[in-house]
C-alpha cells in the first residue's frame, strides 16, 4: 500500500482545490447537529467530530427521488426516465463504518444478481476519503461487525490523524489516481511509525467485541422465542433507527398523479412502521412492535448473511445514540444470545 | 436532586406484593452515560432495577394504552397531565392504574451535555446536587443541571404531579404561571419571518415519526399520515408533504397537547416541534380559557359544545 502525507493546515487548500473539479460532501455543523452536506468551500468543515447524526447513505439512496415522470393525453403517453448525469463526487471525512456501509449497499443494489440503475448512476461517481477514528465513542461497536476504527474497506483513501499531519492510505486505484493528480508527498518512516502507534492506541480504546459466536444459527432458532416480546416492550416503532442507519435501505414506490401528469417516486420506508407489511386484504403479518423489531434484527444478522454474505450492520452506533427510548441493539443481541445459550427460548 | 429511587422501589414492591399492580412502568439505568430508559417490572425481585434521576425524560404514559392488566406507573408532572387527558378521552381507565407521582425538577437534556463534551467519550458522571461532574479521556467538565434542561422543562408550570395515588418525596413550589410570551413574541414577527422559521424547521424533518410515536396523545390506531386508502398526505420529505404532516398533527392535538415535550425529545434532528404546539395551546387558552391536563372534571374544549363558545374562527360569508 502507498502512504502519503498532508499537513492539517493544508487541508482547507486541499478541499478548495478539489471543489473546483468535484462535488464534495463533508461533515459540517448545521442546526446544532453534525451532518454530511454538499459544500461550496472548505469553510465550516469539521474533522474533530464523533459521527454525523444522519448517515451519508442519502448520497446514493436519497430519501425520495423521482424515477420516471409521465403525461398522457387522448392518444399518446410520454414517459421520461430521470437518470440525470452525475458529477464526480467525493465523500470527504466519512467514518470507516460508513465507508463500509457503501460496500454493503453495493451488494444490495449493484452486484451480479441485483442491478438498480438509479443506485448505480449515483454510486459510480462516488470516491470516498474516510477519516479513521482516534476517539471511538461509547456507542461504537464496529469491531464486532467486522470493521474497525481504521478499517479501509469501502474507502478509496483513508486519513489517519497523527497530530500535525494526516497520513493518507491509498486503498484503491481510484484513490491512487486522485493522489497522483494532486502530487502529495510520500510518508516518511517516522510518520508511519507514528501512524501505527495512533492506530494501536485507538484500537485499545474501543469497547471489547460482543461475544456472539454463531449468532446467526442461534437467531434462526429463536424466531418464536418469548424474549422478543419483553426485549421490545419499550420500542416506539418509530423510524429513527432505520432512517439514521447507514445500511437500512428499504423503500416504497408511489405514483403521484394529477391531471394525467404524474411522477413515480421512490421513498425510504421502514420495517418499523405498521404499514410496511400491510397487505391489500387488510392483513398485517407484522402487526406489533415485536414482529417489526425482530425483523430488523433478523434481517441484519441472519438474512443478510444468507443473501450477501455480510452482516447488515456496520456498528456505527447511530441507532443506539439516537433511539428515543435507549433500546440498545447491543443489549438486545447479547440478551438474545445468552438466553438462547441457556435454552430459555 | 434528593434520591427518590429507594422510595420508588419500596412502593413498587408493595404494589406488586399486594397484587395491586401486575406491572410497574418506570425507569432503569440506561446503556449510555447521562441516560435512563423505560422499564417494565413484573417481579418483586426486579424492583431493584428502578431508578429516579434527572434523565427520566420519557413520558411513560405513552405505554398505558397498550399495557395489559393493572398498571402502576411512575409519573412526573407532565406524565400525570397526559394521564388526565387519556382518562378524559376514555383511553385509560382510572381504576386500572396506580399513579406513583414524583415531583420533578426539570429533566436534563443529554444531547446538550454531549455538545459541550465536543465528541469526547465520557467515562464517568458524578452527581453533585446542582451539578454533574463529567470526566473522560480528554474531558473534565462541571455542568449545572438547570442550564441543560429541555426547553419545555425550563418553562414548565406544573412540575408536581396533578393527580396521584401515592406521592414520592414532597412537592415544591411551581414556577410562575404561563403567560405565553414566547407565542406573543413569535406572533409579533412578520408573516415572512414566521414562514421562513417554520419552513426551515420543517426542512430538517426526516419523517421518522418518533415525535408522534413518543407522544402520549397520538394514539390513533391509524394515523392520517399513514393512511393509504385514501392517501391524505404525500410520503416525501418535500416541503408541502412534511409541513402538512406537522400542521395537521398540531391541529389534531389542539386542546389535547399537554406540553410534555416528549415529541421534541424524541426528534433526532432538532426540529422545533414546540413552536406549533405552543401556538395551539395559546389559542385554546384564549378562546376557551382551558389549560390541558390539569382538571379531570373539566370537559375538553374541542369535544364539547357550549352555546357561548368563542366563534372567532368562523368565517363571515
Ligand atoms: S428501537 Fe428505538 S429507534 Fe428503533 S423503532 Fe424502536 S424506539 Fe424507534
Ligand atoms: S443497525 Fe445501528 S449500529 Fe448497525 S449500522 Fe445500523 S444504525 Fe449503525
Ligand atoms: S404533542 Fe408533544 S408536547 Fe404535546 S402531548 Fe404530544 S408529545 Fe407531549
Ligand atoms: S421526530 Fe423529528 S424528524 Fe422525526 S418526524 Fe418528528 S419532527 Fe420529523
Amino acid at each position: 500500500m502507498d502512504y502519503k502525507t498532508i499537513k492539517k493546515s493544508e487541508i482547507t487548500e486541499f478541499l478548495d482545490n478539489l471543489i473546483k473539479e468535484y462535488e464534495i460532501a463533508a461533515p459540517i455543523e448545521k442546526d446544532d447537529i453534525v451532518v454530511f452536506d454538499k459544500i461550496k468551500s472548505s469553510n465550516g468543515v469539521i474533522l474533530e467530530y464523533s459521527n454525523s447524526v444522519k448517515s451519508p447513505k442519502k448520497f446514493v439512496i436519497p430519501q425520495f427521488e423521482t424515477l420516471i415522470s409521465y403525461n398522457t393525453n387522448e392518444d399518446t403517453t410520454n414517459v421520461k426516465e430521470h437518470l440525470d448525469e452525475q458529477k464526480q463526487f467525493i465523500l470527504f471525512g466519512a467514518r470507516p463504518c460508513d465507508a463500509r456501509s457503501f460496500l454493503f449497499l453495493d451488494k444490495v443494489f449493484s452486484d451480479e444478481k441485483n442491478r438498480d440503475i438509479y443506485y448505480k448512476n449515483r454510486r459510480d461517481v462516488v470516491l470516498i476519503i474516510s477519516l479513521g477514528c482516534t476517539q471511538p465513542q461509547e456507542t461504537c461497536f464496529c469491531t464486532t461487525t467486522g470493521g474497525g476504527p481504521f478499517s479501509s474497506e469501502g474507502s478509496d483513501l483513508l486519513l489517519v490523524d497523527i497530530g500535525d499531519d494526516y497520513i493518507i492510505q491509498v486503498i484503491t486505484d481510484k484513490g491512487a489516481e486522485l493522489v497522483k493528480k494532486l502530487g502529495l508527498k510520500n510518508a516518511q518512516k517516522d510518520e508511519l511509525a507514528e501512524m501505527d502507534r495512533v492506530i494501536k492506541k485507538s484500537e485499545a480504546k474501543i469497547e471489547p467485541d460482543l461475544e456472539l459466536n454463531n449468532l446467526k444459527d442461534k437467531l434462526d432458532n429463536s424466531f418464536d422465542g418469548s424474549d422478543w416480546e419483553t426485549l421490545t416492550e419499550k420500542c416506539l416503532s418509530c423510524g429513527v433507527c432505520t432512517y439514521l442507519c447507514p445500511t437500512c435501505h428499504c423503500f416504497d414506490i408511489v405514483d403521484e398523479e394529477k391531471n394525467r401528469k404524474g411522477e413515480r417516486i421512490r421513498i425510504w420506508d421502514s420495517c418499523q412502521f405498521p404499514h410496511f407489511t400491510m397487505q391489500a386484504s387488510g392483513f398485517n403479518p407484522r402487526p406489533t412492535y415485536k414482529e417489526r423489531y425482530r425483523q430488523r434484527i433478523m434481517h441484519k444478522f441472519s438474512y443478510c448473511i444468507d443473501n450477501y454474505n455480510m452482516v447488515g450492520c456496520v456498528g456505527c452506533g447511530r441507532c443506539i445514540s439516537e433511539c428515543p427510548v435507549n433500546l440498545d441493539i447491543r443489549q438486545v443481541l447479547t440478551s438474545l444470545y445468552y438466553s438462547m445459550l441457556s435454552g430459555r427460548t | 436532586m434528593a434520591d427518590l429511587s429507594s422510595s420508588i422501589r419500596e412502593e413498587a414492591k408493595k404494589l406488586l406484593k399486594k397484587g395491586e399492580a401486575d406491572v410497574i412502568i418506570g425507569f432503569e439505568k440506561g446503556s449510555l452515560p447521562l441516560c435512563a430508559t423505560p422499564c417494565f417490572i413484573r417481579n418483586e425481585a426486579d424492583v431493584e432495577k428502578l431508578i429516579w434521576n434527572e434523565f427520566c425524560g420519557n413520558n411513560l404514559s405513552r405505554y398505558l394504552i397498550k399495557a395489559k392488566g393493572k398498571v402502576g406507573i411512575i409519573a412526573k408532572g407532565c406524565d400525570t397531565r397526559a394521564i388526565v387527558e387519556l382518562i378524559k378521552e376514555k383511553q385509560v381507565q382510572r381504576e386500572q392504574i396506580v399513579i406513583i407521582g414524583v415531583p420533578c425538577e426539570g429533566m436534563v437534556d443529554r444531547k446538550q451535555i454531549m455538545m459541550r463534551c465536543q465528541g469526547n467519550k465520557i467515562t464517568n458522571v458524578e452527581d453533585r446536587d446542582e451539578r454533574l461532574l463529567i470526566t473522560g479521556d480528554l474531558l473534565n467538565v462541571a455542568v449545572k443541571k438547570d442550564e441543560c434542561l429541555y426547553p419545555g422543562c425550563q418553562v414548565c408550570t406544573n412540575r408536581n404531579p396533578v393527580m396521584y395515588d401515592v406521592l414520592i418525596g414532597s412537592t415544591s413550589e411551581e414556577q410562575q404561571t404561563d403567560e405565553f410570551t414566547d407565542v406573543t413574541n413569535f406572533d409579533g414577527k412578520s408573516s415572512e419571518e414566521r414562514w421562513e422559521y417554520i419552513t426551515h424547521e420543517i426542512s430538517k424533518c426526516i419523517r421518522c415519526y418518533a415525535c408522534r410515536n413518543a407522544c402520549p396523545l397520538c394514539y390513533c390506531k391509524e394515523c392520517f399520515v399513514d393512511t393509504t386508502q385514501p392517501q391524505w398526505v404525500g410520503k416525501t420529505t418535500g416541503q408541502t408533504d412534511t409541513l402538512l404532516f406537522h400542521i395537521m398533527r398540531s391541529i389534531h392535538l389542539a386542546g389535547r397537547c399537554v406540553e410534555c415535550g416528549a415529541c421534541e425529545r424524541a426528534c433526532p434532528v432538532t426540529v422545533d416541534i414546540r413552536k406549533l404546539n405552543r401556538k395551539m395551546s395559546a389559542d385554546v387558552k384564549k378562546l376557551f380559557d382551558y389549560k390541558t391536563g390539569l382538571d379531570i372534571d373539566q370537559p375538553a374544549p374541542l369535544s364539547t359544545f357550549k352555546p357561548d363558545d368563542s366563534e372567532e374562527f368562523m368565517l363571515d360569508i
